[in-house]
C-alpha cells in the first residue's frame, strides 16, 4: 500500500534529483552542442567541483566560499582541459575524443583519491538551512528545499546567459554552425574555451551543492555520469530545454522507483531511455541531425 | 601478414603460444598474469572486431562478460552442472542473445548516442546483477565454487588445475578464439564492416543492410565477451561481481588503445602492458593506489600522441622500413590477391562493364518514371510537381541553375530523401519510400557530386565494396567464407580498376589519391554494382579540361548497354554526351528537349542569362 505522505515526500526529492540532474546535463549537453565533443570526465567535474568545495570550506569555515571556490576552480579546470587537451581533438574522429576524455576522467578521480583518499567526505550546510521546514501538508529538510531554489536559480542564470545575451547568441549560433561564426570575424577558439569552463561549471556547482545532501567520495561522479547520460538521450542532444525535461523526468523515475525497491530505480530509468529511444530516436525536445 | 601465406599468422600465434611458458616468466610475468592476459585478449578480440573494424565504440562490454561468466558459472555451481565446456559455451551463447536484444536498441543510434547508451547499459546490468538477480549471482559474494575443466579421453583424465596447465587450456581457447576471428575479418562481412566505420552512408548506398552488419559485430562481440567471462570463473574458480563493473569496460577499452584497435592483436598486448604495469607498480614499487593515476595518465599521452597504439604502430613501422606498401591499412585481409592485369591504356578502350545479369523482358520503354515529384523543406520549395520519364538505354541530361533542385531531384530518385509528395516508379515497380539500400539492390544507383569513398581503405577494397552489394544481396551471414574465394568478385572488381582507369593504383589508400582519381574511383564506386540506371551528379565538376575530355570518353562507354541520367554544369561536354536534357529551374521542369532544342531555347537562355538573348555557349 503506498503511503501519500511518503509518495509525496518522494516526488520533492525527485524534484530536487531532477533539477540538479538537469543543470548537470544542460552542462554536457551545451559542451557537446557547440563543440561538437562528448566529455566523459563529466561526471569527474562534478566530483572535482565537491572536493574543490570542501577544501574551502576546510579553510574558511563558509559554505558560500565553498560554493564560489568549488564552481570557479572547475571552471578553471575546464578551461585548461579544452586549451590544453580537447582542442587538438576537434579534428580526430569521436572515438578519439571519448578515449581522451574518458581517461582524463580516471586521472582526475585518481589524482582526487590519491591526494584527499577514498574515504567519504561532507560538508554541512549553512547553519541556516539546517533542520526541517514544514510546508503545511508534510515536513522536508530545509536544505534541500534551498536547494532546489539554488539549482533552479543556477539553471535561470544559464538560461539568461545563453538565450539573453551577445555571448549566449555566439554560442546558439556556434552551436548550428562553428564554421560559419569562424568565418564572421568572431575568434571561435576563444568561445569553445568559454563554453567548455561553462559547461564544466555547471557540473562542479551542481558537485558542491550537493556536498551536504550526499556525501563526496573521488567516485560520485560515475553514476551522475551515467544518469546525466540517459538525461540527454532523453531530453535530446544539444538541447537546453530538452536537459531540463530530460532531467525533471530522470530525477522523478529515481525517486518514486527507489520507494518501492531502490534496486530497478536504473532499470525504470533505461526502460524510459529505451521507450524514447524507439518513439523518438532525437530525444523528447532534439532535432534530427545531430549525432 | 602477406595474403599468399594464409596461415601465417595463425601459425606464428601459435608458436608465440608455446613459447611464452618459456620466455615470460623470466620477465617477470607470474602465470596467474599471463593467463589473465589471455582471457582480456579473448575478450578484446570479440571487441575489436565491433571497435576496430566497425568503429563502434561500446562502453557496456561489461555486461556481455558479466552475463556470460554469471550463466557459466551459475550452470557449474548452483544448477550442479558437471561438463566446464558446455556451459562456456551456453554462457556465450546466452550473451549472444542479450547482445542482439542490447543491439538493437543501442545501434538506433550511433556515434556519441551509440557511446552514451552502452554506458547506461552497463550500469543496468550492473544494478541488476547485484540486487534482482542477486539470488542466483550471489550479489557483491559472486559466485564461488566454479570448478576447473577436466576431460576423460578414456584412457586417462585431463585435469586443468595448475597454473600452467590452466594457461594451456586458456592458450588453446585463444588460438580458436584468433582463427575464428582472422576469418570473420578476411570474410566479406569483415570487408563490409570497415567499410561501415569509414563511410556508412555510403555503404548503405552501395546495397548493403549496414544495420544488419552492425548488429552482426555487436552479437559477435557479446558472444567473445560471453566466453572470455565463462573463461574468468573457470580460470578463478569464482566467479567474480566485478566483471559487471563499468571498469570492466574501461579497461577493456583502454587496453585496446594502448595495444592498437584494428589489429586483432592490439587488447592481447594492450593487457599485457597493462597488467604487468599494475603488478610492477602495486608488488615492485609498492605505489598502492597510485597505480592507477599512473597508468591514466599513460593512456591519455598514449591516445594524444600514439594513435594506432603499440600494434598499430609497429606494422607502420614495419612497412615503413620493408616499403610493403603504405600505412594505416588496417584490413589487409580484405585485399584481393593482385592479378597481373595489363594497363589497357585509356579507359575508354576497355570493354563496358555489363549491366545487371538479370531477366529484363521489356528492354524498350521507360526504365523510370517520376509523377508530381515535390519535396518541401520547411518552408522551402526543393522540388515542385516534377514529371520525369527516362527510356531504356537513354543518357540523359538535367541542367540548371544552381538551386535549381537539381540534386534534391536525384536524392529523391535514389530515395535518400523522401518525397513530400508524388511517385516513383523504376522498371515497373513502385519504389517511392524505399531505402537506398533496396533501390540499389534494385540497379538503381548514383555517383555522387562531393566525393562518398571509404578513406582509409584501398582503392581496390573501395570498389571491392561496392561489387560485392551486387554480388552477395543486402545481407549474408558468410563470415567465414574468404572473400578471395568469391566467384566473380575480382574479375569485376579489375574490370571496373580499369573501367575508370585506376588499374596503375589498385593498393593505394584512397587518402592518398589526386582530385582527379578520386572522382574517378566515386564513379567506378557507383559503376561496380553494376547498376541498369546510373545517376551522374556533376561528375566533371572540379576536374581540368584534360581530365573532363578523359571522363567524357569514361562516360561515353559506360553509357553503352545501360541507362545514364547526368547532371552537370559543362554544357560543352554534356550536348556532346546526351540525346535528351531536361532543364530543371527553381524545382519545376522547365522545358525539355534535344541539345539543339535548349541550345535555341529562349526561356532556357532567360533562365541562364536573365533574359539577355544570346547564343548559349
Amino acid at each position: 500500500m503506498v503511503n501519500w505522505a511518503n509518495f509525496i515526500s518522494q516526488c520533492f526529492n525527485g524534484l530536487v534529483l531532477g533539477a540538479l540532474l538537469a543543470l548537470i546535463s544542460s552542462g554536457l549537453t551545451i559542451i557537446y552542442g557547440t563543440l561538437g565533443v562528448l566529455n566523459l570526465a563529466h561526471g569527474a567535474m562534478f566530483m572535482l567541483g565537491g572536493y574543490a568545495g570542501w577544501v574551502a570550506y576546510t579553510y574558511s569555515g563558509s559554505f558560500v566560499v565553498a560554493v564560489i571556490a568549488g564552481s570557479l576552480f572547475v571552471m578553471l579546470a575546464g578551461v585548461l582541459m579544452e586549451r590544453l587537451i580537447i582542442r587538438h581533438f576537434y579534428t580526430r574522429p569521436h572515438e578519439d575524443q571519448l578515449l581522451v576524455t574518458f581517461g582524463l576522467g580516471i586521472v582526475f578521480v585518481e589524482a582526487v583519491r590519491f591526494f584527499f583518499g577514498s574515504l567519504s567526505q561532507t560538508v554541512p550546510p549553512p547553519a541556516s538551512l539546517m533542520g526541517i521546514t514544514s510546508l503545511g501538508f508534510m515536513m522536508y529538510p530545509t536544505y534541500r528545499l534551498a536547494l532546489l531554489g539554488i539549482t533552479t536559480a543556477a539553471l535561470l542564470v544559464l538560461y539568461f546567459v545563453l538565450y539573453r545575451s551577445r555571448i549566449g547568441m555566439i554560442v546558439r549560433a556556434g552551436i548550428e554552425d562553428a564554421v560559419m561564426v569562424d568565418s564572421l570575424g568572431i575568434n571561435v577558439y576563444r568561445v569553445f574555451m568559454l563554453v567548455f569552463g561553462i559547461g564544466a561549471m555547471a557540473a562542479g556547482f551542481a558537485g558542491i551543492v550537493n556536498a551536504p545532501v550526499v556525501s563526496i567520495a573521488p567516485d560520485v561522479g560515475e553514476s551522475i555520469l551515467v544518469q546525466t547520460f540517459v538525461v540527454v538521450v532523453i531530453g535530446g542532444v544539444g538541447s537546453f530545454p530538452g536537459a531540463v525535461l530530460g532531467g525533471l523526468i530522470a530525477g522523478e523515475i529515481i525517486s518514486i522507483t527507489s520507494m518501492f525497491n531502490p534496486g530497478y530505480s536504473y532499470v525504470m530509468l533505461f526502460v524510459a531511455m529505451t521507450l524514447v529511444l524507439v518513439f523518438r530516436p532525437y530525444g523528447l525536445l532534439g532535432t534530427a541531425g545531430r549525432e | 601478414m602477406s595474403t599468399r601465406r594464409p596461415l601465417l599468422v595463425e601459425a606464428l600465434t601459435a608458436a608465440a603460444l608455446v613459447a611464452v611458458p618459456f620466455v615470460l616468466p623470466h620477465l617477470g610475468f607470474s602465470p596467474t598474469t599471463i593467463n589473465r592476459i589471455l582471457i582480456w585478449g579473448l575478450f578484446g578480440l570479440g571487441f575489436d572486431i565491433l571497435f576496430g573494424y566497425t568503429g563502434l565504440l561500446s562502453f557496456g562490454q561489461s555486461a556481455f562478460y558479466g552475463t556470460g561468466g554469471m550463466f557459466a558459472a551459475y550452470l557449474l555451481t548452483e544448477a550442479g552442472f558437471s561438463y566446464v565446456m558446455t556451459a562456456i559455451v551456453v554462457g556465450a551463447l546466452v550473451a549472444g542473445v542479450v547482445g542482439y536484444l542490447v543491439g538493437l536498441i543501442a545501434l538506433r543510434r550511433t556515434g556519441i548516442y551509440f557511446a552514451m547508451i552502452t554506458v547506461a547499459i552497463a550500469e543496468v546490468f550492473f544494478f541488476v546483477e547485484f540486487n534482482p538477480l542477486s539470488d542466483y549471482t550471489g550479489g557483491e559474494n559472486g559466485l564461488p565454487g566454479v570448478p576447473t575443466p577436466s576431460f576423460n579421453l578414456g584412457f586417462t583424465m585431463l585435469n586443468f588445475s595448475t597454473d600452467w596447465s590452466m594457461y594451456a587450456f586458456l592458450a588453446f581457447w585463444y588460438l580458436v578464439g584468433l582463427v575464428i576471428a582472422l576469418r570473420i575479418v578476411r570474410s566479406p562481412v569483415g570487408a563490409i564492416l570497415s567499410a561501415i566505420r569509414d563511410n556508412p552512408l555510403r555503404a548503405a548506398a552501395l546495397g548493403h543492410n549496414i544495420h544488419g552488419y552492425k548488429l552482426t559485430a555487436f552479437v559477435v562481440a557479446a558472444i567473445y565477451a560471453g566466453f572470455a567471462g565463462g573463461l574468468l570463473g573457470v580460470m578463478q574458480g569464482f566467479m567474480p561481481p566485478d566483471a559487471f563493473m563499468f571498469d570492466t569496460s574501461g579497461q577493456l577499452i583502454m587496453q585496446t588503445a594502448i595495444g592498437g584497435a584494428g589489429t586483432l592483436f592490439g587488447p592481447l598486448v594492450g593487457a599485457a602492458v597493462w597488467l604487468y604495469l599494475s603488478d610492477f607498480f602495486q608488488n615492485t614499487l609498492h605505489l598502492g593506489a597510485t597505480w592507477k593515476l599512473v597508468l591514466g595518465t599513460v593512456f591519455v599521452l598514449l591516445v594524444c600522441f600514439l594513435r594506432r597504439g603499440i600494434v598499430g604502430s609497429a606494422v607502420d613501422l614495419y612497412r615503413l622500413t620493408t616499403h610493403r606498401g603504405k600505412p594505416a591499412k588496417p584490413i589487409e585481409a580484405s585485399s584481393v590477391a593482385p592479378t597481373a592485369i595489363s594497363i589497357a591504356g585509356a579507359s575508354a578502350a576497355a570493354a563496358p562493364m555489363p549491366a545487371r545479369k538479370r531477366p529484363t523482358d521489356h528492354v524498350s520503354g521507360a526504365i523510370l518514371q517520376a509523377k508530381g515529384l515535390t519535396k518541401h523543406y520547411g518552408g522551402v520549395v526543393a522540388n515542385s510537381d516534377i514529371d520525369f520519364t527516362v527510356d531504356h538505354g537513354e543518357m540523359r541530361g538535367i541542367i540548371g541553375p544552381n538551386g535549381a533542385g537539381k540534386t534534391t531531384f536525384f536524392k529523391m530518385l535514389t530515395c535518400e530523401v523522401p518525397p513530400t509528395s508524388g511517385k516513383i516508379v523504376f522498371e515497373g515497380q513502385d519504389i517511392t519510400g524505399m531505402r537506398v539500400t533496396d533501390v540499389c539492390q534494385l540497379g538503381l544507383t548514383k555517383s555522387y557530386q562531393i566525393n562518398q569513398l571509404f578513406e582509409r581503405l584501398t582503392v581496390r577494397q573501395n570498389l571491392t565494396i561496392a561489387a560485392l552489394g551486387e554480388i552477395r544481396g543486402r545481407f549474408r551471414l558468410d563470415l567465414f567464407r574468404n572473400i578471395r574465394n568469391i566467384p566473380d568478385l575480382a574479375e569485376q572488381v579489375e574490370h571496373t580498376l580499369a573501367l575508370v582507369n585506376l588499374t596503375g593504383r589498385p593498393d593505394t589508400p584512397v587518402s592518398e589519391l589526386a582530385y582527379g582519381e578520386k572522382r574517378r574511383l566515386e564513379i567506378g564506386l557507383a559503376l561496380a554494382t553494376s547498376p541498369t540506371l546510373l545517376l551522374l551528379d556533376e561528375p566533371l565538376a572540379g576536374m581540368s579540361p584534360p581530365e573532363r575530355i578523359e571522363t567524357v570518353a569514361l562516360l561515353k562507354s559506360i553509357a553503352r548497354g545501360r541507362t545514364v541520367i547526368i547532371i552537370d554544369h559543362d554544357m560543352d561536354s554534356l550536348f556532346e554526351l546526351v540525346e535528351k536534357i531536361t532543364v530543371l529551374q527553381e524545382g519545376r521542369v522547365l522545358v525539355e528537349g534535344t541539345p539543339d532544342e535548349i541550345r535555341n531555347n529562349p526561356r532556357v537562355q532567360e533562365a541562364y542569362l536573365g533574359g539577355v538573348h544570346g547564343v548559349m555557349a
